[in-house]
């Protein structure tokens, strides 16, 4: 075995440059996989991220249907007490109930109809960003203060500050009209017009009074402490929801859905991309071991005429082309970690990438997360279409005839 | 020239000494010329289809507004505009298609549901095939004049606000001195958009009629303009800013989204690079074919060195072969795109991801959009940086030194 490593080896370096611009080719293409790979599973994640802690969270428990139509009469019950019961079962205060109605909101200047959200003052902090994206004032406290936070957007145009009182009108649970009038007490700015223009919070009791709720609100939102155990405690809420409810627990692909969905499509469109690029690097394998093999064709004659097997000549192919992968996996993955690394210390921006990231809810710069996966699959795909490559010409040496082979120049 | 002929016969028939090796980069340079097109087609065509939409929403290449508008989009921000005025300055420009519009924003309430929204008030005969809703495509029938009493929602709406053709609903907004305007309308037609979220956000009105309920005269809030082409705004920009007066502001579509205008950049930025990657995973390939050809016809090289050639022959005789190479990679690769657009030219479905793709702002129909221009820059970088890459293993074979090439074993 040993004998056959050393002149595997040594066949690869008769033609130094050769190899050398063959594991280059792999080195390139494997470097590149590492970082682009490292870049886009690190931004889904934040992408995920993002998106759901803003304010949708892991999972809801709505009503059916409310989850499509939103209609103010798909609520549920006693929504207090279960979120109440929920954060006691679950020993968990990433548990928060809402309410929401649509309502005119208007200034002394202007009107605008919007999203208004009750919430649960105490418990909201811990499955929203909003509340900790204050810039002026203070977020709500108690439960059934006539207060108000708005966003940045709205105030500058509804043209109210921090203090001034602003007027709700809409309709109420039973169809009769619902009026309050509310001071502001804080104003967000996340940074995005389209959430700081359509979302407004109040405290969910003043809006169970306001707008003749009952008891009931809409949704209770849930987070897991990290995003993979959300299927398991999907699972426990479900068993926790009282017997002969009506109620269905949502989790944040069904709330979401174009979340992932925008994900797969990104994955696809550049797995596609990634494919050429190892294909390429296939064909440059082949070329390079087609010829070393070709070349061979006179020595190879003579080591058959002297009783040595094709197969075993097949395995020397290969070996050498093995040993070729292991130095261009090596080498690549370490200078996509390099590359990686680098820009996860000083992040990656692009032109234009600052307004497409906003529409994601990103920050201008990436910062590329190295995992054993983003650094691996890469270079492993890489290395497997290279030995599939080097089938072809390990297998011509079974149609080798030594005494012709033998002849050849 | 005489020389030129024969270094030209002497490259193409060294190219098909080793037809197998020639063969295989051939097909590695065509499946390179292949993706490179093929895919760039595609992600134009996204970038295209995503434009065309987002501007059918703006819409309008051209836009013109009050000063104050972009930071504050209400009815306190109008500007006087007469169309009998615009249609003789647009038609001595040989301008077309254009419209002046009321857009503000509104509540729309059923007996059910309230829901805040966009209330469009347009001239239905001048915004024909200028915006998102195919008239034809409209359940029951789009407006029929400007004094139309009907309104137009889309479907997603009329699903969330539980309401149908025929059945009345209440918009309510705001007039200039901040006066509760309202009024009912019945629903005369539901329509269908190709991003579903526009069918949440607009709703249609007659423009006089919405002037009326606005009580602003004939004011209106925007002025657009559409030329030919997206990407060249500029002989339309400057034909409008020299119509309308200067107290109004006048923008281009890229100023109005920046997100859009930002797409087109990455978009260009993107397409290099992926022409740029592909050529270099395909560089090692061809230097290494380049090498090994002359490293074979070392001995040959020398003789003819030796018998006088002239070491420039030599290096064009190399660099000659590797465009040869390239050139018939490239024309059988753009044909095989161009071949590979064919079937799908009127557009494939992609549906699959297709709420993900919404997310994007992006249709679920894909159409690829092949620009003579990517395929032009396909083909020059191959051919210009492929090139430089022969040009090291021609210089090494123009400088062998005669006898040591001679003797070379």
């Amino acid at each position: 075995m040993i004998l056959v490593f050393r002149l595997a080896w040594r066949n690869l370096w008769r033609h130094p440059r050769r190899t050398w611009l063959t594991i280059g080719a792999m080195m390139f293409s494997n470097m590149l996989l590492v970082f682009m790979i490292s870049l886009q599973f690190g931004m889904y994640g934040l992408m995920i991220d993002n998106s759901l802690q803003a304010f949708t969270g892991h999972m809801q428990i709505q009503a059916p249907g409310y989850k499509d139509d939103q209609r103010m009469r798909q609520t549920v019950a006693d929504i207090v007490p279960l979120s109440d019961l929920l954060r006691r079962e679950l020993g968990s205060d990433d548990i928060a109930a809402r309410a929401s109605a649509f309502a005119l909101v208007s200034s002394d200047e202007r009107s605008y109809g919007i999203a208004v959200f009750g919430v649960e003052p105490e418990f909201e902090v811990n499955v929203s960003t909003i509340p900790g994206l204050i810039g002026e004032g203070r977020y709500l406290g108690d439960n059934a203060a006539t207060e108000i936070v708005i966003g940045a957007a709205l105030a500058r145009n509804l043209r109210v500050k921090l203090g001034a009182e602003l007027t709700l009108l809409g309709s109420g649970l039973d169809g009769s009209f619902a009026a309050a009038v509310v001071t502001i007490v804080g104003i967000f700015d996340s940074g995005l017009a389209e959430i700081d223009r359509s979302i407004v919070e109040i405290p969910l009791g003043l809006f169970q009074d306001v707008f003749y709720m009952r008891g009931a609100g809409h949704l209770v939102v849930i987070n897991a402490p990290v995003i993979d155990d959300v299927a398991e405690l999907q699972i426990r809420v479900n068993a926790l929801l009282p017997a002969g409810h009506d109620l269905v627990v949502h989790d944040w692909d069904a709330l979401q859905p174009g979340l992932k969905q925008a994900i797969r499509a990104d994955i696809s469109s550049s797995f596609f991309m990634y494919g050429i690029l190892v294909i390429l690097v296939a064909f440059s394998v082949l070329n390079t071991q087609l010829m070393s093999v070709l070349e061979r064709t006179h020595e190879f004659g003579i080591v058959m005429a002297l009783g040595l097997t094709p197969g075993r000549l097949a395995w020397l192919v290969l070996l050498e082309t093995a040993i070729m992968g292991v130095l261009g996996l090596l080498l690549g993955a370490l200078l996509g970690a390099l590359v990686t690394y680098y820009f996860s210390i000083n992040g990656f921006a692009y032109p234009g990438m600052a307004e497409m990231a906003a529409k994601f809810n990103l920050p201008a710069r990436f910062f590329p997360q190295i995992t054993v996966l983003t650094l691996l699959i890469g270079p492993i795909v890489v290395y497997l279409f290279t030995m599939l490559s080097a089938l072809y010409p390990a297998l011509r040496l079974h149609r080798l005839h030594p005494v012709a082979a033998m002849r050849a120049v | 020239m005489h020389m030129v002929g024969i270094l030209t016969t002497l490259a193409w028939r060294n190219l098909w000494r080793n037809h197998r090796r020639t063969l295989i980069m051939l097909a590695a340079v065509i499946l390179g010329t292949w993706a490179m097109i093929f895919m760039t087609a595609l992600m134009r065509g996204m970038v295209t289809q995503m434009i065309q939409d987002g501007i059918s929403a703006l819409p309008g290449h051209i836009q013109v507004h009050h000063p104050e508008y972009r930071d504050d989009p209400s009815v306190a921000n109008l500007i006087s505009i007469s169309d009998t005025e615009l249609a003789a300055k647009f038609e001595a420009a040989d301008i077309a298609h254009w419209a002046t519009r009321v857009r503000v924003p509104a509540v729309i309430t059923s007996e059910y549901e309230s829901r805040g929204i966009t209330l469009l008030g347009v001239d239905p005969d001048r915004e024909r095939g200028l915006t998102f809703v195919d008239y034809d495509e409209v359940e029951g029938r789009f407006l029929e004049s400007t004094e139309d009493t009907g309104i137009v929602i889309g479907k997603k709406l009329a699903k969330m606000l539980n309401t149908r053709v025929g059945k009345r609903v209440v918009v309510m907004s705001q007039d200039p001195d901040n006066e509760i305007a309202d009024r009912g309308f019945r629903v005369v037609g539901l329509f269908t958009a190709n991003v579903s979220a526009f069918e949440e956000a607009f709703i249609f009105a007659g423009k006089s009629t919405t002037q009326k309920l606005l009580r602003i005269d004939d004011q209106v809030s925007e002025l657009i303009v559409f030329g030919d082409d997206y990407r060249n705004v500029e002989a339309l920009y400057d034909k409008v800013s020299a119509i309308v007066d200067s107290r109004v502001e006048v923008r281009r579509w890229f100023e109005v989204d920046a997100y859009l205008g930002a797409m087109l950049t990455i978009m260009d930025g993107f397409v290099f690079v992926w022409i740029i990657v592909i050529f270099l995973a395909l560089s090692f390939g061809l230097v290494n074919t380049l090498v090994m050809a002359v490293f074979e016809r070392v001995r040959e090289i020398g003789l003819m060195l030796a018998l006088g050639m002239k070491p420039v022959y030599i290096l064009g005789q190399i660099i000659i072969e590797s465009m040869m190479l390239l050139v018939i990679g490239l024309v059988l690769g753009t044909a095989l795109s161009w071949a590979a657009i064919q079937p799908i030219k009127d557009g494939i479905d992609i549906s699959i991801v297709g709420e993900g793709l919404d997310m994007w702002g992006m249709s679920s129909v894909l159409y690829p959009d092949l620009l003579l221009r990517d395929v032009i820059l396909a083909n020059v970088v191959v051919l210009v940086l492929g090139f430089f890459a022969s040009l090291a293993p021609a210089w090494r074979a123009a400088h062998y030194e005669p006898v040591a090439a001679l003797t070379k074993v």
